[in-house]
């Protein structure tokens, strides 16, 4: 037996070892977590630093333009508010129903246990093939063109796993007794759905729905496969605004309208060769950045609060 | 009985019609949820239907072995060529550099955080790896050419102004957030008396992670890297905008090369009319995608049944 002829001594130098093995790793996890700190500070503060000549009002009302210096992201940041629109509008009512109809209604069966695969496989589909789907389908076989309304749907294909995940899992957190309570004193299931499980399954939905809209706004492969134009120098009409003389545009003629979003007009200045462009592209990056980092914020605080505030 | 009380006290065959009513709106609303749920359903099949049609027509056109084997891709030139395996290459290689970065680091971080971190440390490490990963991609795209490219430039000077290394290693640093956060998730769900053995026996906090936690957990690690796999070969825009967009059969880092996901955006950047054959190998190289992300799906869901461990 090797072992019990340690002495105290050499008993101590392994323990020594040991610990300095430990400290070694501790310092390589924070220093690959501090990469992870610095890739978002240098990311942050280079674009910032970039892009500081154009970020002024200008930069915000100004079109798409060929001189560097006069571009701005008017059509891309409305088209992007416009999108997102339509995706929430499309994505919450279908990811919640989804969500409530598997936690509350599905019985344990072969097309439940479908539908679940489904949405695990579906989360890990690479955004570019919704492009395609959508090209397919919506584009071509739908007739919606290179539109808004064509964009929200793609997007919000795209986030319904994330929606239905995040509805699933505010329900379960939901004790039995709430639903045996309701159902008690004689609400029926949906009235159980309706008045109970939803209200209180809401922070969490909502938790999910701002983490799916962050993700769709910076996602570009989707929409520039279905062929969205990059120089667009409009707006999409307004409802009921004259847009040729005497003729009014109907409440939703810019759902068919054509569009661009910031990360297409990011993409499209990067890919030019004037570096002039890198400014615009900087700044346009920051832009989009405050948007997404400050609805993952929201989320994240979301949770904390939801997390202290639930007292079952 | 007068005819008032029967209006305070509904008749028996007016609560039945009033139960018939409520049944039949509950059956109408589980139905609505139904189709809300098969709408997920639908996008699979959707998906499936337009890239398998369009591929058919495609492959009316050009065989199957010259799409496997020709070793050119020029689809669009007078000499057309479909060589896929030209696409797959620069697609494996920035995978390959991806990957490289982005388990070790993922695999680190996780086990840090579970096994040694402090709670607090935690509370603000896992906000910042979840803003890390809400990072899109454009930005990571604009972050490789711009920053990283004439960085490593410094270092190599002789790199191009388009690379799959430098591509490769940001989707690396963006995929860490993913292999971090679902790796340490199956770390934590190993039971604490696994560990308490360990120390028992007089075992660091390292081996013990090395040895007992990382085995345990062993398939939920397996399909953190599964999804960072998918996620590195479905990768686009960091691609599309660093790795240039030349079709380039090879096997080294340091050139340029598109990928089957940059392709498909050159294409759809440009003018195709819908039915043409350029039109069309965007499907097919969008099912060899799917294809591929499918073969290590497949892959992940039998490491996950081989080697999950119940307690």
């Amino acid at each position: 037996m090797q072992h019990s002829t340690l002495t105290a001594e050499q008993v101590r130098a392994l323990i020594a070892k040991g610990k300095l093995k430990d400290t070694l790793f501790q310092a390589l996890g924070i220093f690959f977590l501090g990469i992870g700190l610095i890739v978002i500070f240098l990311l942050v503060g280079d674009m910032v630093l970039r892009g500081s000549e154009r970020l002024n009002l200008d930069f915000f009302m100004n079109f798409a333009s060929r001189r560097a210096a006069n571009a701005g992201i008017l059509s891309a940041w409305v088209g992007s508010l416009l999108v997102m629109m339509v995706t929430a509008f499309a994505a919450v009512p279908l990811g919640v129903a989804a969500g409530v109809y598997l936690e509350e209604y599905a019985k344990r069966n072969w097309v439940t246990e479908i539908i679940e695969i489904n949405i695990t496989n579906l989360a890990a589909v690479p955004s570019i093939v919704y492009g395609l789907l959508s090209l397919g389908i919506f584009v071509y076989a739908f007739g919606f063109g290179q539109s808004i309304l064509t964009a929200g749907l793609t997007l919000a294909l795209l986030i319904l796993p994330i929606v239905i995940v995040s509805t699933r899992e505010a329900i379960r957190s939901i004790p039995a007794m709430i639903r045996e309570g309701s159902m008690a004193v004689g609400a029926t299931r949906w009235q159980t759905c309706r008045y109970h499980i939803i209200p209180y399954a809401m922070p969490g939905i909502l938790t999910g729905v701002i983490i799916g809209l962050a993700r769709a706004i910076g996602e570009t492969a989707p929409i520039i496969t279905i062929g969205a134009l990059t120089f667009i120098a409009f707006l999409p009409p307004a409802p009921f605004t004259e847009v040729t003389p005497g003729v009014n545009a109907g409440m939703f003629d810019w759902l068919m309208s054509p569009f661009t979003v910031m990360p297409i007009q990011i993409f499209n200045w990067t890919s030019r060769p004037d570096p002039a462009f890198e400014i615009n592209a900087a700044a346009a990056g920051f832009v989009l950045m405050v948007m997404v980092l400050s609805m993952n914020a929201i989320a994240i605080w979301l949770r904390y609060k939801m997390r202290k505030n639930i007292k079952w | 009985m007068s005819a008032n009380n029967a209006s305070d006290h509904p008749t028996v065959s007016d609560r039945l019609a009033k139960n018939a009513m409520r049944n039949v709106s509950e059956r109408l609303i589980e139905l609505l949820l139904f189709a809300a749920a098969a709408v997920s359903v639908l996008t699979t099949v959707g998906i499936v239907y337009v890239l398998v049609s369009e591929s058919i027509n495609f492959f009316q056109n050009v065989s199957i072995v010259d799409f496997l084997t020709d070793t050119q891709w020029t689809p669009l030139f007078d000499d057309a060529h479909f060589g896929i395996m030209v696409l797959v290459s620069g697609t494996v290689v920035s995978s390959a550099v991806a990957l490289a970065v982005a388990i070790p680091m993922g695999t680190v971080i996780a086990i840090y955080l579970s096994e040694f971190a402090k709670p607090r440390i935690r509370e603000v490490a896992k906000p910042v790896l979840e803003l890390l990963g809400g990072i899109p991609t454009i930005v990571f795209g604009y972050f490789a050419l711009l920053m990283v490219t004439p960085l490593l430039q410094k270092i190599f000077p002789e790199l191009p102004g388009f690379s799959l290394l430098s591509a490769g290693l940001v989707m690396g640093i963006m995929i860490v957030p993913y292999i971090a956060s679902l790796s340490e998730d199956a770390m934590r769900a190993v039971p604490m008396s696994l560990r308490e053995g360990s120390y028992a026996m007089g075992a660091t906090k390292l081996y013990t992670a090395i040895h007992v936690v990382v085995p345990a957990a062993f398939s939920g690690l397996a399909a953190s890297y599964i999804l960072a796999i998918s996620r590195a070969v479905g990768e686009t825009m960091i691609l599309a905008v660093a790795a240039g967009m030349q079709p380039n059969l090879t096997w080294n880092p340091t050139e340029p090369a598109a990928t089957i996901t940059s392709y498909i955006v050159q294409v759809a950047l440009g003018d195709l009319p819908h039915g043409s054959i350029g039109y069309q190998t965007i499907f097919a190289a969008g099912l060899t995608l799917i294809l591929i992300t499918l073969c290590f799906n497949i892959l992940g869901q039998w490491l996950r049944k081989k080697f999950r461990e119940n307690y």
